[in-house]
């Protein structure tokens, strides 16, 4: 029972606390959890109004641009990969190699909001916004389409944007060597929300895009 | 002996670390601390809740305008429900004495995530605040009722933005204390705790914590869908561009059903400890209870629907949901059951916390037989939204939780402040409680079957005897808790030093000498047996000395602890 | 059952025991990663083309079958759940259990008003 040495005086006084990856991890999961569930109210939404108003959301889903979308996706999957492979370099001692796979991440997680800035602005300089005009004269399945699709897509956004923060911090610890190839949990956990993300747009994209 | 006084060290009171004096509160990452900070925030916003309920039985005390305006009243209570359901009964048990005596019975030094667990005060207090300030900013607080229903939470011209704001803060608050306790529950037990050696009281908590984790984020979205309403008319709950009502009050149960089973699943565990502890022998049905709190927690996410019986659901899901909701009736009875059982034959010390768990029995028991009356189909439709069900819901969560709160805090009050305080008056408190509560809200269950509707500051003269009685009531209960708090605060300055174990309590928190210090233990204690067992012990507090010198029992019990 | 889990954690150091490494750790090959990219923009693909056929009621299922699939590709594989231990998969089942019983519940309501 020596072993039990390490105080909670350290966790009070100096901050650092005794190291519990597996805890970590499993917070991490149930963060995780929650942010499905955020989102699954919406999705649950979509559903019961997708099924409410079958013909409006077609003819509302006519006006996206699936290509964007597509290429949207692939972009989302491409940087998923690349967090996997930073994940991987760093356990492998790779440090150059995990740096500039998280760089190539958050450039695509860039990309993915230009692409949807562009979209936006499109759907707006249409007049097709929540008051819009164009909107005022669609039908209801429509007006509702476009109201989940800029709260979805919206909420989405905001989680791309906060994962790219996250990724961001994870490449000044590396640098600063605070994750190195014996303690990357960190990393894995950054990794994971990005992942997430991913899972949530792989969902958003034939939901959107994908109806004929 | 006088060694060990002199070594011991400082209790987590007296203990001074980096910062001093207030800062040592603030910044302090002891569950404890935590837990006492959320005790006086959360003992500030009850004050104000109750007087608010206060206020609302005055106006009711004849019929028309007596104190104030219809549309004050429908703040008052849209205020009195949002600060008493988010920021005192779903926070209350697990957030003070959670934090407190969670790590302490698992035999840990703190909770998993400190920095979490301050951090999700601090987000209670920004949700306080909020909610606090909707009353005078802008056209002043929601008039919706606690329950934001759609169209009318969208078109009202009060702050109802600031309002949800605050209560969506609120849930984030929840779900970080929940993702912090199933961790905590998951990584820190001692060496020898085992899931069925776990006290019952961290298994109402592992319970709460998954509500908290899988239910609240529904609440989040959905209140923050009801801001973008406001702002942008997105549309998707307005029906004039053709979105459903329904499906908010769908969401909202969605997450507000389970979350009664958040307020009542930590109460059902604090009773599991204090029986035990005066029946002074060992609980009937460990596991049954353990588990059926996990099957409460189950069923809770079954039965949203029976708040909507009248809303315009399709027939079939009102049976499905009527149907479901009478399961919940079978986890609670193996709980009830098993309570009951445990005082079979006992040898019953009959002390203050015992009280109140009686009478939180007999109350919780009215308020979950009408239940049954609200969860078959035909009798609700001829209550709802009367006082038969404000009545209901006051059983359960005053009777149920509130009671259980006031139980909780006699039964560690002298494990947390080292006092002890005067049990006769105590039990003065707790009969006067009881007569007042009931005076109150019993009249409720009779009006609301003659059809007295519930949220209306104004009433026929038919009803003037029974709202008489009833406010009468509220000052009957209202000193009554007064009185007993009065009780405490005095044994908290001016008390008699409290014993170690003044119950003959079985749970690690008893076996601390005096008050936790800052590690809780000098060294993690391994555990050799149930929680509950009174004939020999079933902890070994300082393994490293004890178990050297007795090569015995202990060290094979510690074998087997540590083996299973 | 949880005399397993119990044993489980404290063999991994649930309390104090110093769990510096992560003990966890599994190395996946990068060519394994890479190929399951690429059968992500494949299946991307195909749910792209298969959204141009007319299937009637069949286009919403197929499109969330792919997604499906594509999911847990991602899961199984970059989120490691593969590697994982056996609490965390209890865990993504909890979570996903409770998350259909919203929809069937709520479907209850709306398939049949």
């Amino acid at each position: 029972m020596t072993e039990y040495t390490e105080t909670a005086e350290h966790v009070h006084e100096s901050g650092h606390m005794h190291r519990d990856d597996e805890a970590s991890k499993m917070a991490m999961w149930l963060f995780l959890f929650t942010e499905l569930l955020l989102f699954g109210g919406m999705f649950l939404l979509y559903g019961a109004y997708r099924f409410q108003y079958a013909d409006g959301f077609k003819v509302a889903a006519a006006d996206m641009n699936s290509f964007i979308g597509a290429v949207n996706t692939i972009i989302l999957l491409t940087s998923s990969l690349s967090v996997a492979l930073s994940i991987g370099a760093i356990q492998r001692n790779q440090k150059k190699l995990a740096l500039a796979m998280l760089w190539f991440t958050l450039l695509c997680g860039l990309g993915f909001l230009v692409n949807k800035y562009f979209e936006w602005s499109h759907e707006i300089s249409n007049g097709i916004y929540p008051g819009g005009p164009a909107l005022q004269e669609m039908s209801n399945g429509q007006v509702i389409y476009f109201g989940l699709y800029y709260v979805m897509t919206g909420l989405h956004g905001l989680h791309v944007i906060v994962g790219m923060v996250f990724l961001a911090v994870m490449i000044a610890f590396i640098q600063k060597d605070i994750i190195t190839n014996s303690n990357y949990q960190k990393l894995e956990n950054a990794g994971l929300y990005w992942h997430l993300v991913d899972v949530i747009w792989i969902f958003l994209f034939p939901l959107f895009y994908l109806l004929h | 002996m006088a060694n060990e006084i002199l070594a011991r060290e400082p209790n987590y009171l007296e203990y001074q670390g980096k910062h001093k004096g207030i800062a040592g509160w603030l910044l302090t990452l002891d569950h404890k601390r935590i837990g006492l900070m959320y005790l006086m925030a959360i003992m500030v916003f009850f004050f104000v809740a109750m007087t608010l309920g206060v206020l609302m039985r005055l106006e009711m005390l004849t019929p028309g305008e007596t104190i104030m305006k219809p549309q004050t009243y429908n703040s008052v209570f849209t205020l009195h429900g949002v600060i008493m359901v988010f920021l005192f009964i779903i926070p209350a048990i697990p957030a003070v004495f959670g934090n407190f005596f969670l790590p302490i019975q698992l035999g840990a030094k703190d909770v998993a995530f400190p920095r979490l667990n301050l951090f999700s005060w601090y987000l209670y207090i920004l949700g306080a605040i909020l909610a606090v300030a909707s009353l005078f900013s802008g056209s002043g607080a929601a008039d919706t009722g606690w329950t934001f229903y759609v169209p009318y939470s969208i078109r009202s011209a009060q702050n109802v933005t600031m309002t949800t704001m605050a209560a969506f803060v609120l849930g984030f608050s929840s779900i970080v204390t929940g993702l912090n306790f199933v961790v905590t529950i998951h990584r820190l037990r001692a060496p020898g705790m085992t899931w069925f050696r776990m006290p019952l009281f961290a298994w109402g908590l592992y319970a709460t914590s998954w509500i908290q984790v899988l239910a609240t984020p529904v609440i989040g979205i959905t209140l923050a869908l009801i801001m973008l309403e406001r702002f942008l008319g997105i549309g998707v709950f307005d029906p004039a561009l053709g979105g459903d009502p329904i499906l908010y009050q769908h969401l909202f149960w969605i997450y507000s059903h389970p979350a009664v089973y958040i307020m009542i699943l930590p109460a059902m565990g604090v009773v599991s400890e204090i029986l035990p502890t005066f029946a002074r022998k060992d609980i009937f049905g460990y596991k049954q209870i353990a588990i059926s709190s996990l099957g409460i927690a189950f069923i809770g996410y079954l039965v949203w629907g029976h708040h909507m019986f009248v809303s315009g659901m399709s027939d079939a899901s009102r049976i499905v949901f009527s149907l479901l909701t009478f399961l919940v009736a079978i986890p609670t009875g193996v709980k009830i059951f098993n309570w009951v059982a445990t005082l079979y034959k006992a040898s019953i010390k009959f002390s203050a916390p015992f009280y109140y768990v009686l009478a939180f029995i007999f109350i919780f028991s009215i308020g979950g037989l009408t239940g049954l009356v609200l969860g078959a189909l035909a009798t609700d439709i001829h209550v709802t939204d009367t006082y038969f069900v404000v009545a209901h819901f006051h059983y359960v969560m005053f009777g149920g939780m509130g009671i259980m709160f006031f139980a909780t805090m006699h039964y560690w009050f002298p494990k947390m402040f080292g006092k002890m305080y005067s049990e006769k008056i105590a039990i003065i408190a707790c009969t006067q409680i009881i007569i007042g509560f009931n005076m109150l809200y019993f009249p409720m269950f009779i009006m609301g079957y003659m059809g007295m509707p519930r949220r209306y500051y104004d009433y026929l003269p038919q009803f003037q005897g029974w709202h008489i009685l009833s406010t009468v009531g509220s000052w009957i209960l209202v000193t009554g808790i007064v009185f007993m708090f009065g009780n405490l605060l005095y044994a908290l300055l001016k008390g008699p030093k409290a014993p170690d174990n003044p119950w003959g309590g079985t749970t690690l928190e008893w076996r601390i000498k005096g008050l936790p210090t800052l590690e809780n233990f000098e060294e993690i204690p391994v555990v050799t047996g149930g929680p509950y067992v009174h004939d020999r012990p079933t902890y070994i507090m300082h393994p490293s000395k004890e178990i050297q010198h007795t090569n015995g029992d202990a060290k094979k019990a510690e074998k087997e602890g540590v083996s299973h | 059952m949880s005399e397993q889990i119990y044993s489980q954690e404290q063999a991994s150091g649930a309390q104090a025991a110093h769990h510096t490494e992560g003990g966890h750790a599994h190395i996946t090959g990068y060519g394994t990663y890479i190929l399951v990219w690429l059968g992500l923009v494949a299946l991307t693909a195909v749910t792209v083309t298969v959204a141009g056929i007319h299937l009637g009621s069949l286009t919403l299922i197929t499109a969330l079958v792919i997604a499906a699939v594509k999911t847990s590709l991602v899961g199984y594989h970059f989120m490691h759940i593969k590697y994982d231990n056996a609490i965390t998969k209890i865990f993504i089942l909890v979570c996903i259990v409770i998350f259909l019983t919203f929809w069937i519940l709520t479907f209850s309501d709306l398939s049949f008003r």
